[in-house]
This record gives C-alpha cells, structure tokens and sequence, in this order.
C-alpha cells in the first residue's frame, strides 16, 4: 500500500503552477551523475544486518592516519571537558528554540559564544554563527553587496578554492560580477588588485592566512578599499588569530570564517561552523539570528533574540538572507573550547602550531628535489614543491600511515606536483620527522 | 524647515498615499513623511532605512524601511525626484515618527519633481475617507 498523499490531478495541477511539464523537467538542474542509477530498494534487513552492513563501510575510511592534511580543516587536540559538557541533555537536545526566551540557558551560550567571536576578531557585532566557513563567506558578500548597494565583487586568489567554488554556486542565479585576481608568488597581489577596484565595487575578499598558509598583513588594501566606500571582507582560522593582526586591527568590515579548529571533531564534511563578526554600522546587514542581553521588567540580566526585522520570519523574501537557524551546537562547543583553553591557552596552541610548522618545513625543505614554495611567512600551513604529481605522492604515504597533506592541483590547474602541508599542536617532533624521512623514502627508493 | 513647524494642524497642505506616506510641496522641493495612521499601525518605530542623498527615486517604487518593534514595512516613494537631504535625527531617534509625524519624523526631501506625479494623490479629506472605507 503506498502512502504517498498526492493524486496524479494533484500532481499535475503543482507542476502546471510551476510551469513545467512533469516531474523530470522539474528536476533538471540535478546532474546526471548526482541521480541514483534506481529506486529499488534492497529488502528489509534485520538491525544486526543494518549495523554490520555500516561497520563493514566505515571500517574502509582511513581514520588512523597520522594527519598533516590542512586546506581549511585542522586536527586540533580537543579537551575532554568539551565532549562532557556539550553532551549534557540540556544543550543536546535543543534545537532552534522556538519560543526562544525560554530557553534562557540556549541564548546565554549563545550570547557568550558571539562576545568570543567579536574579541577574536576585534569586530564589534557577531551573529548566532551560520553553516560552515564557505557559507559565512557568501554571507559576507551578500552583507557587502546590500550595504553598497553595488553588484561587483573583487576577491583574492588566495581565498580557499572550496570556498569560491560555494560562492559562485549560490549567486549563480544572481547578477553579481566576480573578478579574481590570481595570488603572485603565493601572496596578495595588491597592484593587480587595485587595478581592478572603483567606485563600482562592493566588496574586496582576503583570506588569512591565504590557502598556500601565507600570512600577511592586509592594512594598507582595507585603507584603500575604504577611499572608495567599499566593505573589506577578510576569512580567517580562529587560531592563528592568538598570534596575527586580527581583522579589526587590520581595518576590515567584516570578518568570517570556519570555526572547526575550536573544538569541533573533523569529520566528512561536517557539521562544522561558520562565524561571522562586522563592524557596528553593518548591524542591521547581518544574516541570522542575534542574541542580545537586557533586563526583565524586575531589573533581572536575560537574553533575547534581537533585531529579528531583519529575518525571514517578519521580512519574508526582504530578509537580509534565507539562514534563520544557526549551528547551536557547534557554536556551543566552539564557546567551551575558548574559554575550556582560555586566551593564553589559545596562544600557546597558536605558539606550537607555528614552531612545529617551522621545524617540518626546514625537515621538508632538506629533501633532496623537494622545495618550500616561497619564502613568504606562513603560519601552521606551506606549499611544498614536489619531483612528482602530489596526489601520486599522497597515495604512497598513505600506504605508510601518513597522510602527508592536500594536493594543489585539484583546485590549481598546473599545479599537479604541489602539496599543501599542515601542522598542529598534536603532531610531535617525532611523527615530524617520520613525515620528513618517509616522504624522503617514497620519493627516491 | 518652517514647512515642517506645523505642530498639530494635521496634513496642512500634504498630499497623501494609499500606502501611507505623505508629500508637502514646496516650490520645487517636497518634504516626505509617513501618516499618522501608519505610525500608529505600525506601534513603536525602532529604525528607518531611508535613501542616500542624490539618489534618485520613482513614484509608487520602494526607497526605503521602517521597523518597528511589530514589523518591518516598506516604503514608497509618494512622487519620484532626486533625494536632496535625508533626516538624519531619525538615526538616533526614529522614535519621533511616532510623536510627531507630520513635523519631527519627517524623512526626506527631494526636487527635480514632475507635477504628474501629484496627479491622483489625495488630499486630507480624501485620505481620511479611504482609511474609513478600508477599516
């Protein structure tokens, strides 16, 4: 017996209103190779079955590979306290509070979470968080393009390939004008840039550290974008901003970012979290939700959702954007890990993500045909220059339990034999040097 | 803004929408303003958003938003005209679109008007009519 509500007359009576013909042309924006070969289910198995049948697919992922693989996601060592209390019933099981100043507890996380961001970024506002690092980029965008009321966005080659790739993707129904300006020995290339901003652009997109792990300081672009009114947008690692000029001291409107390396497990693709922070001027341009404190009418500290005009349930399609949830979880864990670790904590961990980096890129750098791509500073994260196609190089450590990095050509055509090298907090001076000697190894024997 | 130092006497002279907003000629300038009746449906305006300065707008085309602690509605252009001075005490006191709609919570000024565009506005009496056929 089937359960499915709609009639063949309700069916065509919908598609009628959308203005197609059946049901295939409805769905013909989802790629060929995106489709399932068939609908035939298997029959029903038994829960030992189903378990068994998951483990069996689980068991082939290689979780156990020592990690040096960065590109926006970092293996950072994440405090038992964090599990503990993010696992407690009362945060576990509260989604999106719906009457939302019940959930007094929900909100004050969510409160202190946004204090965090604003002073890791010295940005004045932040919102409740948003999906992932990509997701508050275009946000980003978006805020620049509404504040401006201009449709031209100028980003840098250095911003993550991943990240741009998401960009296009949700505008490319939208008429905004894109232009990159490809990095110049793996750095900002700040003539090329400013050849291509005017008085008709919205937004100039950084990123910091770039993703070849080049560091920089991007005051003198920000002074420049503001001599023409445009709204500087930088993405960030959370981490590296215990030790680096932070957006706000570099002069940027906005910052955004991914916010796994704070306390978030790395997992196929998420959940992770996306944080955003701007100035105050840009307060009613953010996306989502809000959390603001204030006073019962007894004088009483509470927390309320705030600024909520600006959102889909009361602007409907005027909104500032279609996010009106946040990734509360996530966000929680991030707020526990920065105070779990607090500000000297946080620096330190930044302390050894740049001085082990350092000590694997002299190690790297020795191999004989291997080569440190620029000699730029760089935080946790270098490009190295290998004899061979990097994803054949990848292939072989991972033979030998290492996953020695990413490689650049999936996302830089003519770049096959570069690989991306990341190191955190976790790796010790000897899996270091087992990188070094094992690379050395599957190159030359 | 002597056109504006009215106090109490409602609507001298204003030409009104059926979206609410108001249009005071002056030579070749006009004062825009949202009604009486709209400040009070909308109850406490927290902030308006209102066009920059040497924008143009058009009649009858959204040019800005009011919030208010219920809502967020748009707002029209009543006649089109370049934006000449935007009231910039609403900023820090939108509050006197509630208190004194007419004077105070004024929004902005134009020029550069067409005299068609006045054409099939209403006048006092007119708009007091229409909220009463639309109550």
């Amino acid at each position: 017996m089937s359960y499915i509500a709609h009639t063949d007359a309700d069916r065509a009576a919908m598609l009628a209103r959308c203005g197609v013909s059946s049901m295939e042309e409805l769905f013909r924006d989802i790629p060929d190779h995106l489709r399932p070969a068939s609908f035939a289910l298997p029959a029903g198995k038994s829960e030992m079955e189903v378990f068994s049948y998951f483990e069996e697919l689980a068991e082939r992922n290689y979780v156990h590979l020592t990690n040096f693989v960065g590109g926006g996601f970092y293996d950072h060592f994440i405090p038992a306290a964090i599990d503990a209390l993010a696992s407690r019933s009362e945060f576990y099981t509260a989604y999106t509070p719906y009457q939302p100043e019940l959930s007094q507890g929900t909100l004050q996380a969510i409160y202190e979470y946004q204090t965090a961001i604003c002073r890791l970024t010295d940005l004045d506002v932040s919102n409740a968080s948003v999906y992932d690092g990509g997701t508050a980029l275009y946000e980003a965008c978006q805020m620049a393009i509404n504040a401006t009321g201009r449709r031209r966005v100028v980003i840098d080659g250095g911003v993550s390939p991943i990240y741009r790739k998401m960009l296009y993707s949700y505008t490319a129904n939208l008429s905004i004008e894109f232009v990159e300006v490809a990095v110049s020995h793996g750095q900002t290339n700040r003539a090329g840039l400013y050849e291509c901003i005017d008085d008709q652009t919205a937004a100039v997109i950084l990123q910091n550290p770039n993703f070849f792990g080049v560091i920089d300081d991007h005051s003198d672009i920000t002074e420049r974008c503001h001599q023409h009114g445009i709204i500087a947008v930088q993405s960030v690692y959370p981490i590296a901003m215990a030790l680096l000029k932070t957006p706000g001291e570099q002069g940027f409107d906005i910052a955004t970012g991914e916010g796994q390396s704070l306390g978030i497990s790395l997992s196929f693709g998420g959940p992770y979290l996306g944080f955003m922070a701007a100035r105050r001027e840009l307060i009613r341009k953010m996306p989502g939700r809000m959390v603001a404190r204030t006073a019962d009418s007894r004088g009483n500290e509470g927390f309320v959702l705030s600024l909520q005009a600006r959102e889909q349930h009361i602007r409907r399609e005027k909104a500032t954007s279609n996010i009106c949830t946040n990734q509360a979880l996530c966000a929680l864990r991030a707020h526990l890990y920065l105070s779990v670790i607090g500000k000297e904590g946080l620096r330190k961990v930044a302390q050894l993500c740049l001085h082990k980096a350092a000590y694997a890129r002299e190690r790297i750098n020795a191999i004989p045909g291997v080569s440190v791509m620029s000699s730029s500073p760089t935080f946790n994260e270098f490009t190295v220059r290998l004899p061979i196609d990097a994803g054949e190089c990848v292939g072989r450590m991972v033979d030998n339990g290492i996953a020695a990095g990413f490689p650049l050509g999936r996302y830089y055509p003519g770049m096959e034999n570069y690989l991306l090298v990341a190191v955190t907090e976790k790796r010790t001076k000897y899996e270091i040097g087992l990188l070094a000697d094992t690379l050395e190894r599957v190159l030359w024997q | 803004m002597d056109t504006l130092n009215d106090g109490d006497v409602m609507a001298d002279g204003r030409l009104f929408t059926k979206t609410h907003e108001w249009v005071l000629r002056s030579g070749t300038t006009a004062t825009v303003g949202i009604s009486a009746h709209a400040q009070d449906s909308l109850g406490d305006i927290t902030f308006v958003e209102l066009p920059k300065a040497g924008v143009m707008v058009s009649k009858g085309k959204e040019c800005g938003v009011i919030e208010s602690v219920k809502a967020a509605s748009d707002l029209f252009a009543p006649v089109g005209g370049k934006v000449i001075e935007v009231n910039a005490d609403l900023e820090t006191a939108p509050e006197s679109i509630n208190s004194d709609p007419y004077g105070a919570g004024w929004l902005f000024r134009i020029d550069t008007l067409a005299d068609a565009d006045f054409d099939g506005l209403m006048d006092e009496t007119a708009y007091a009519a229409f909220l009463e056929s639309e109550a």
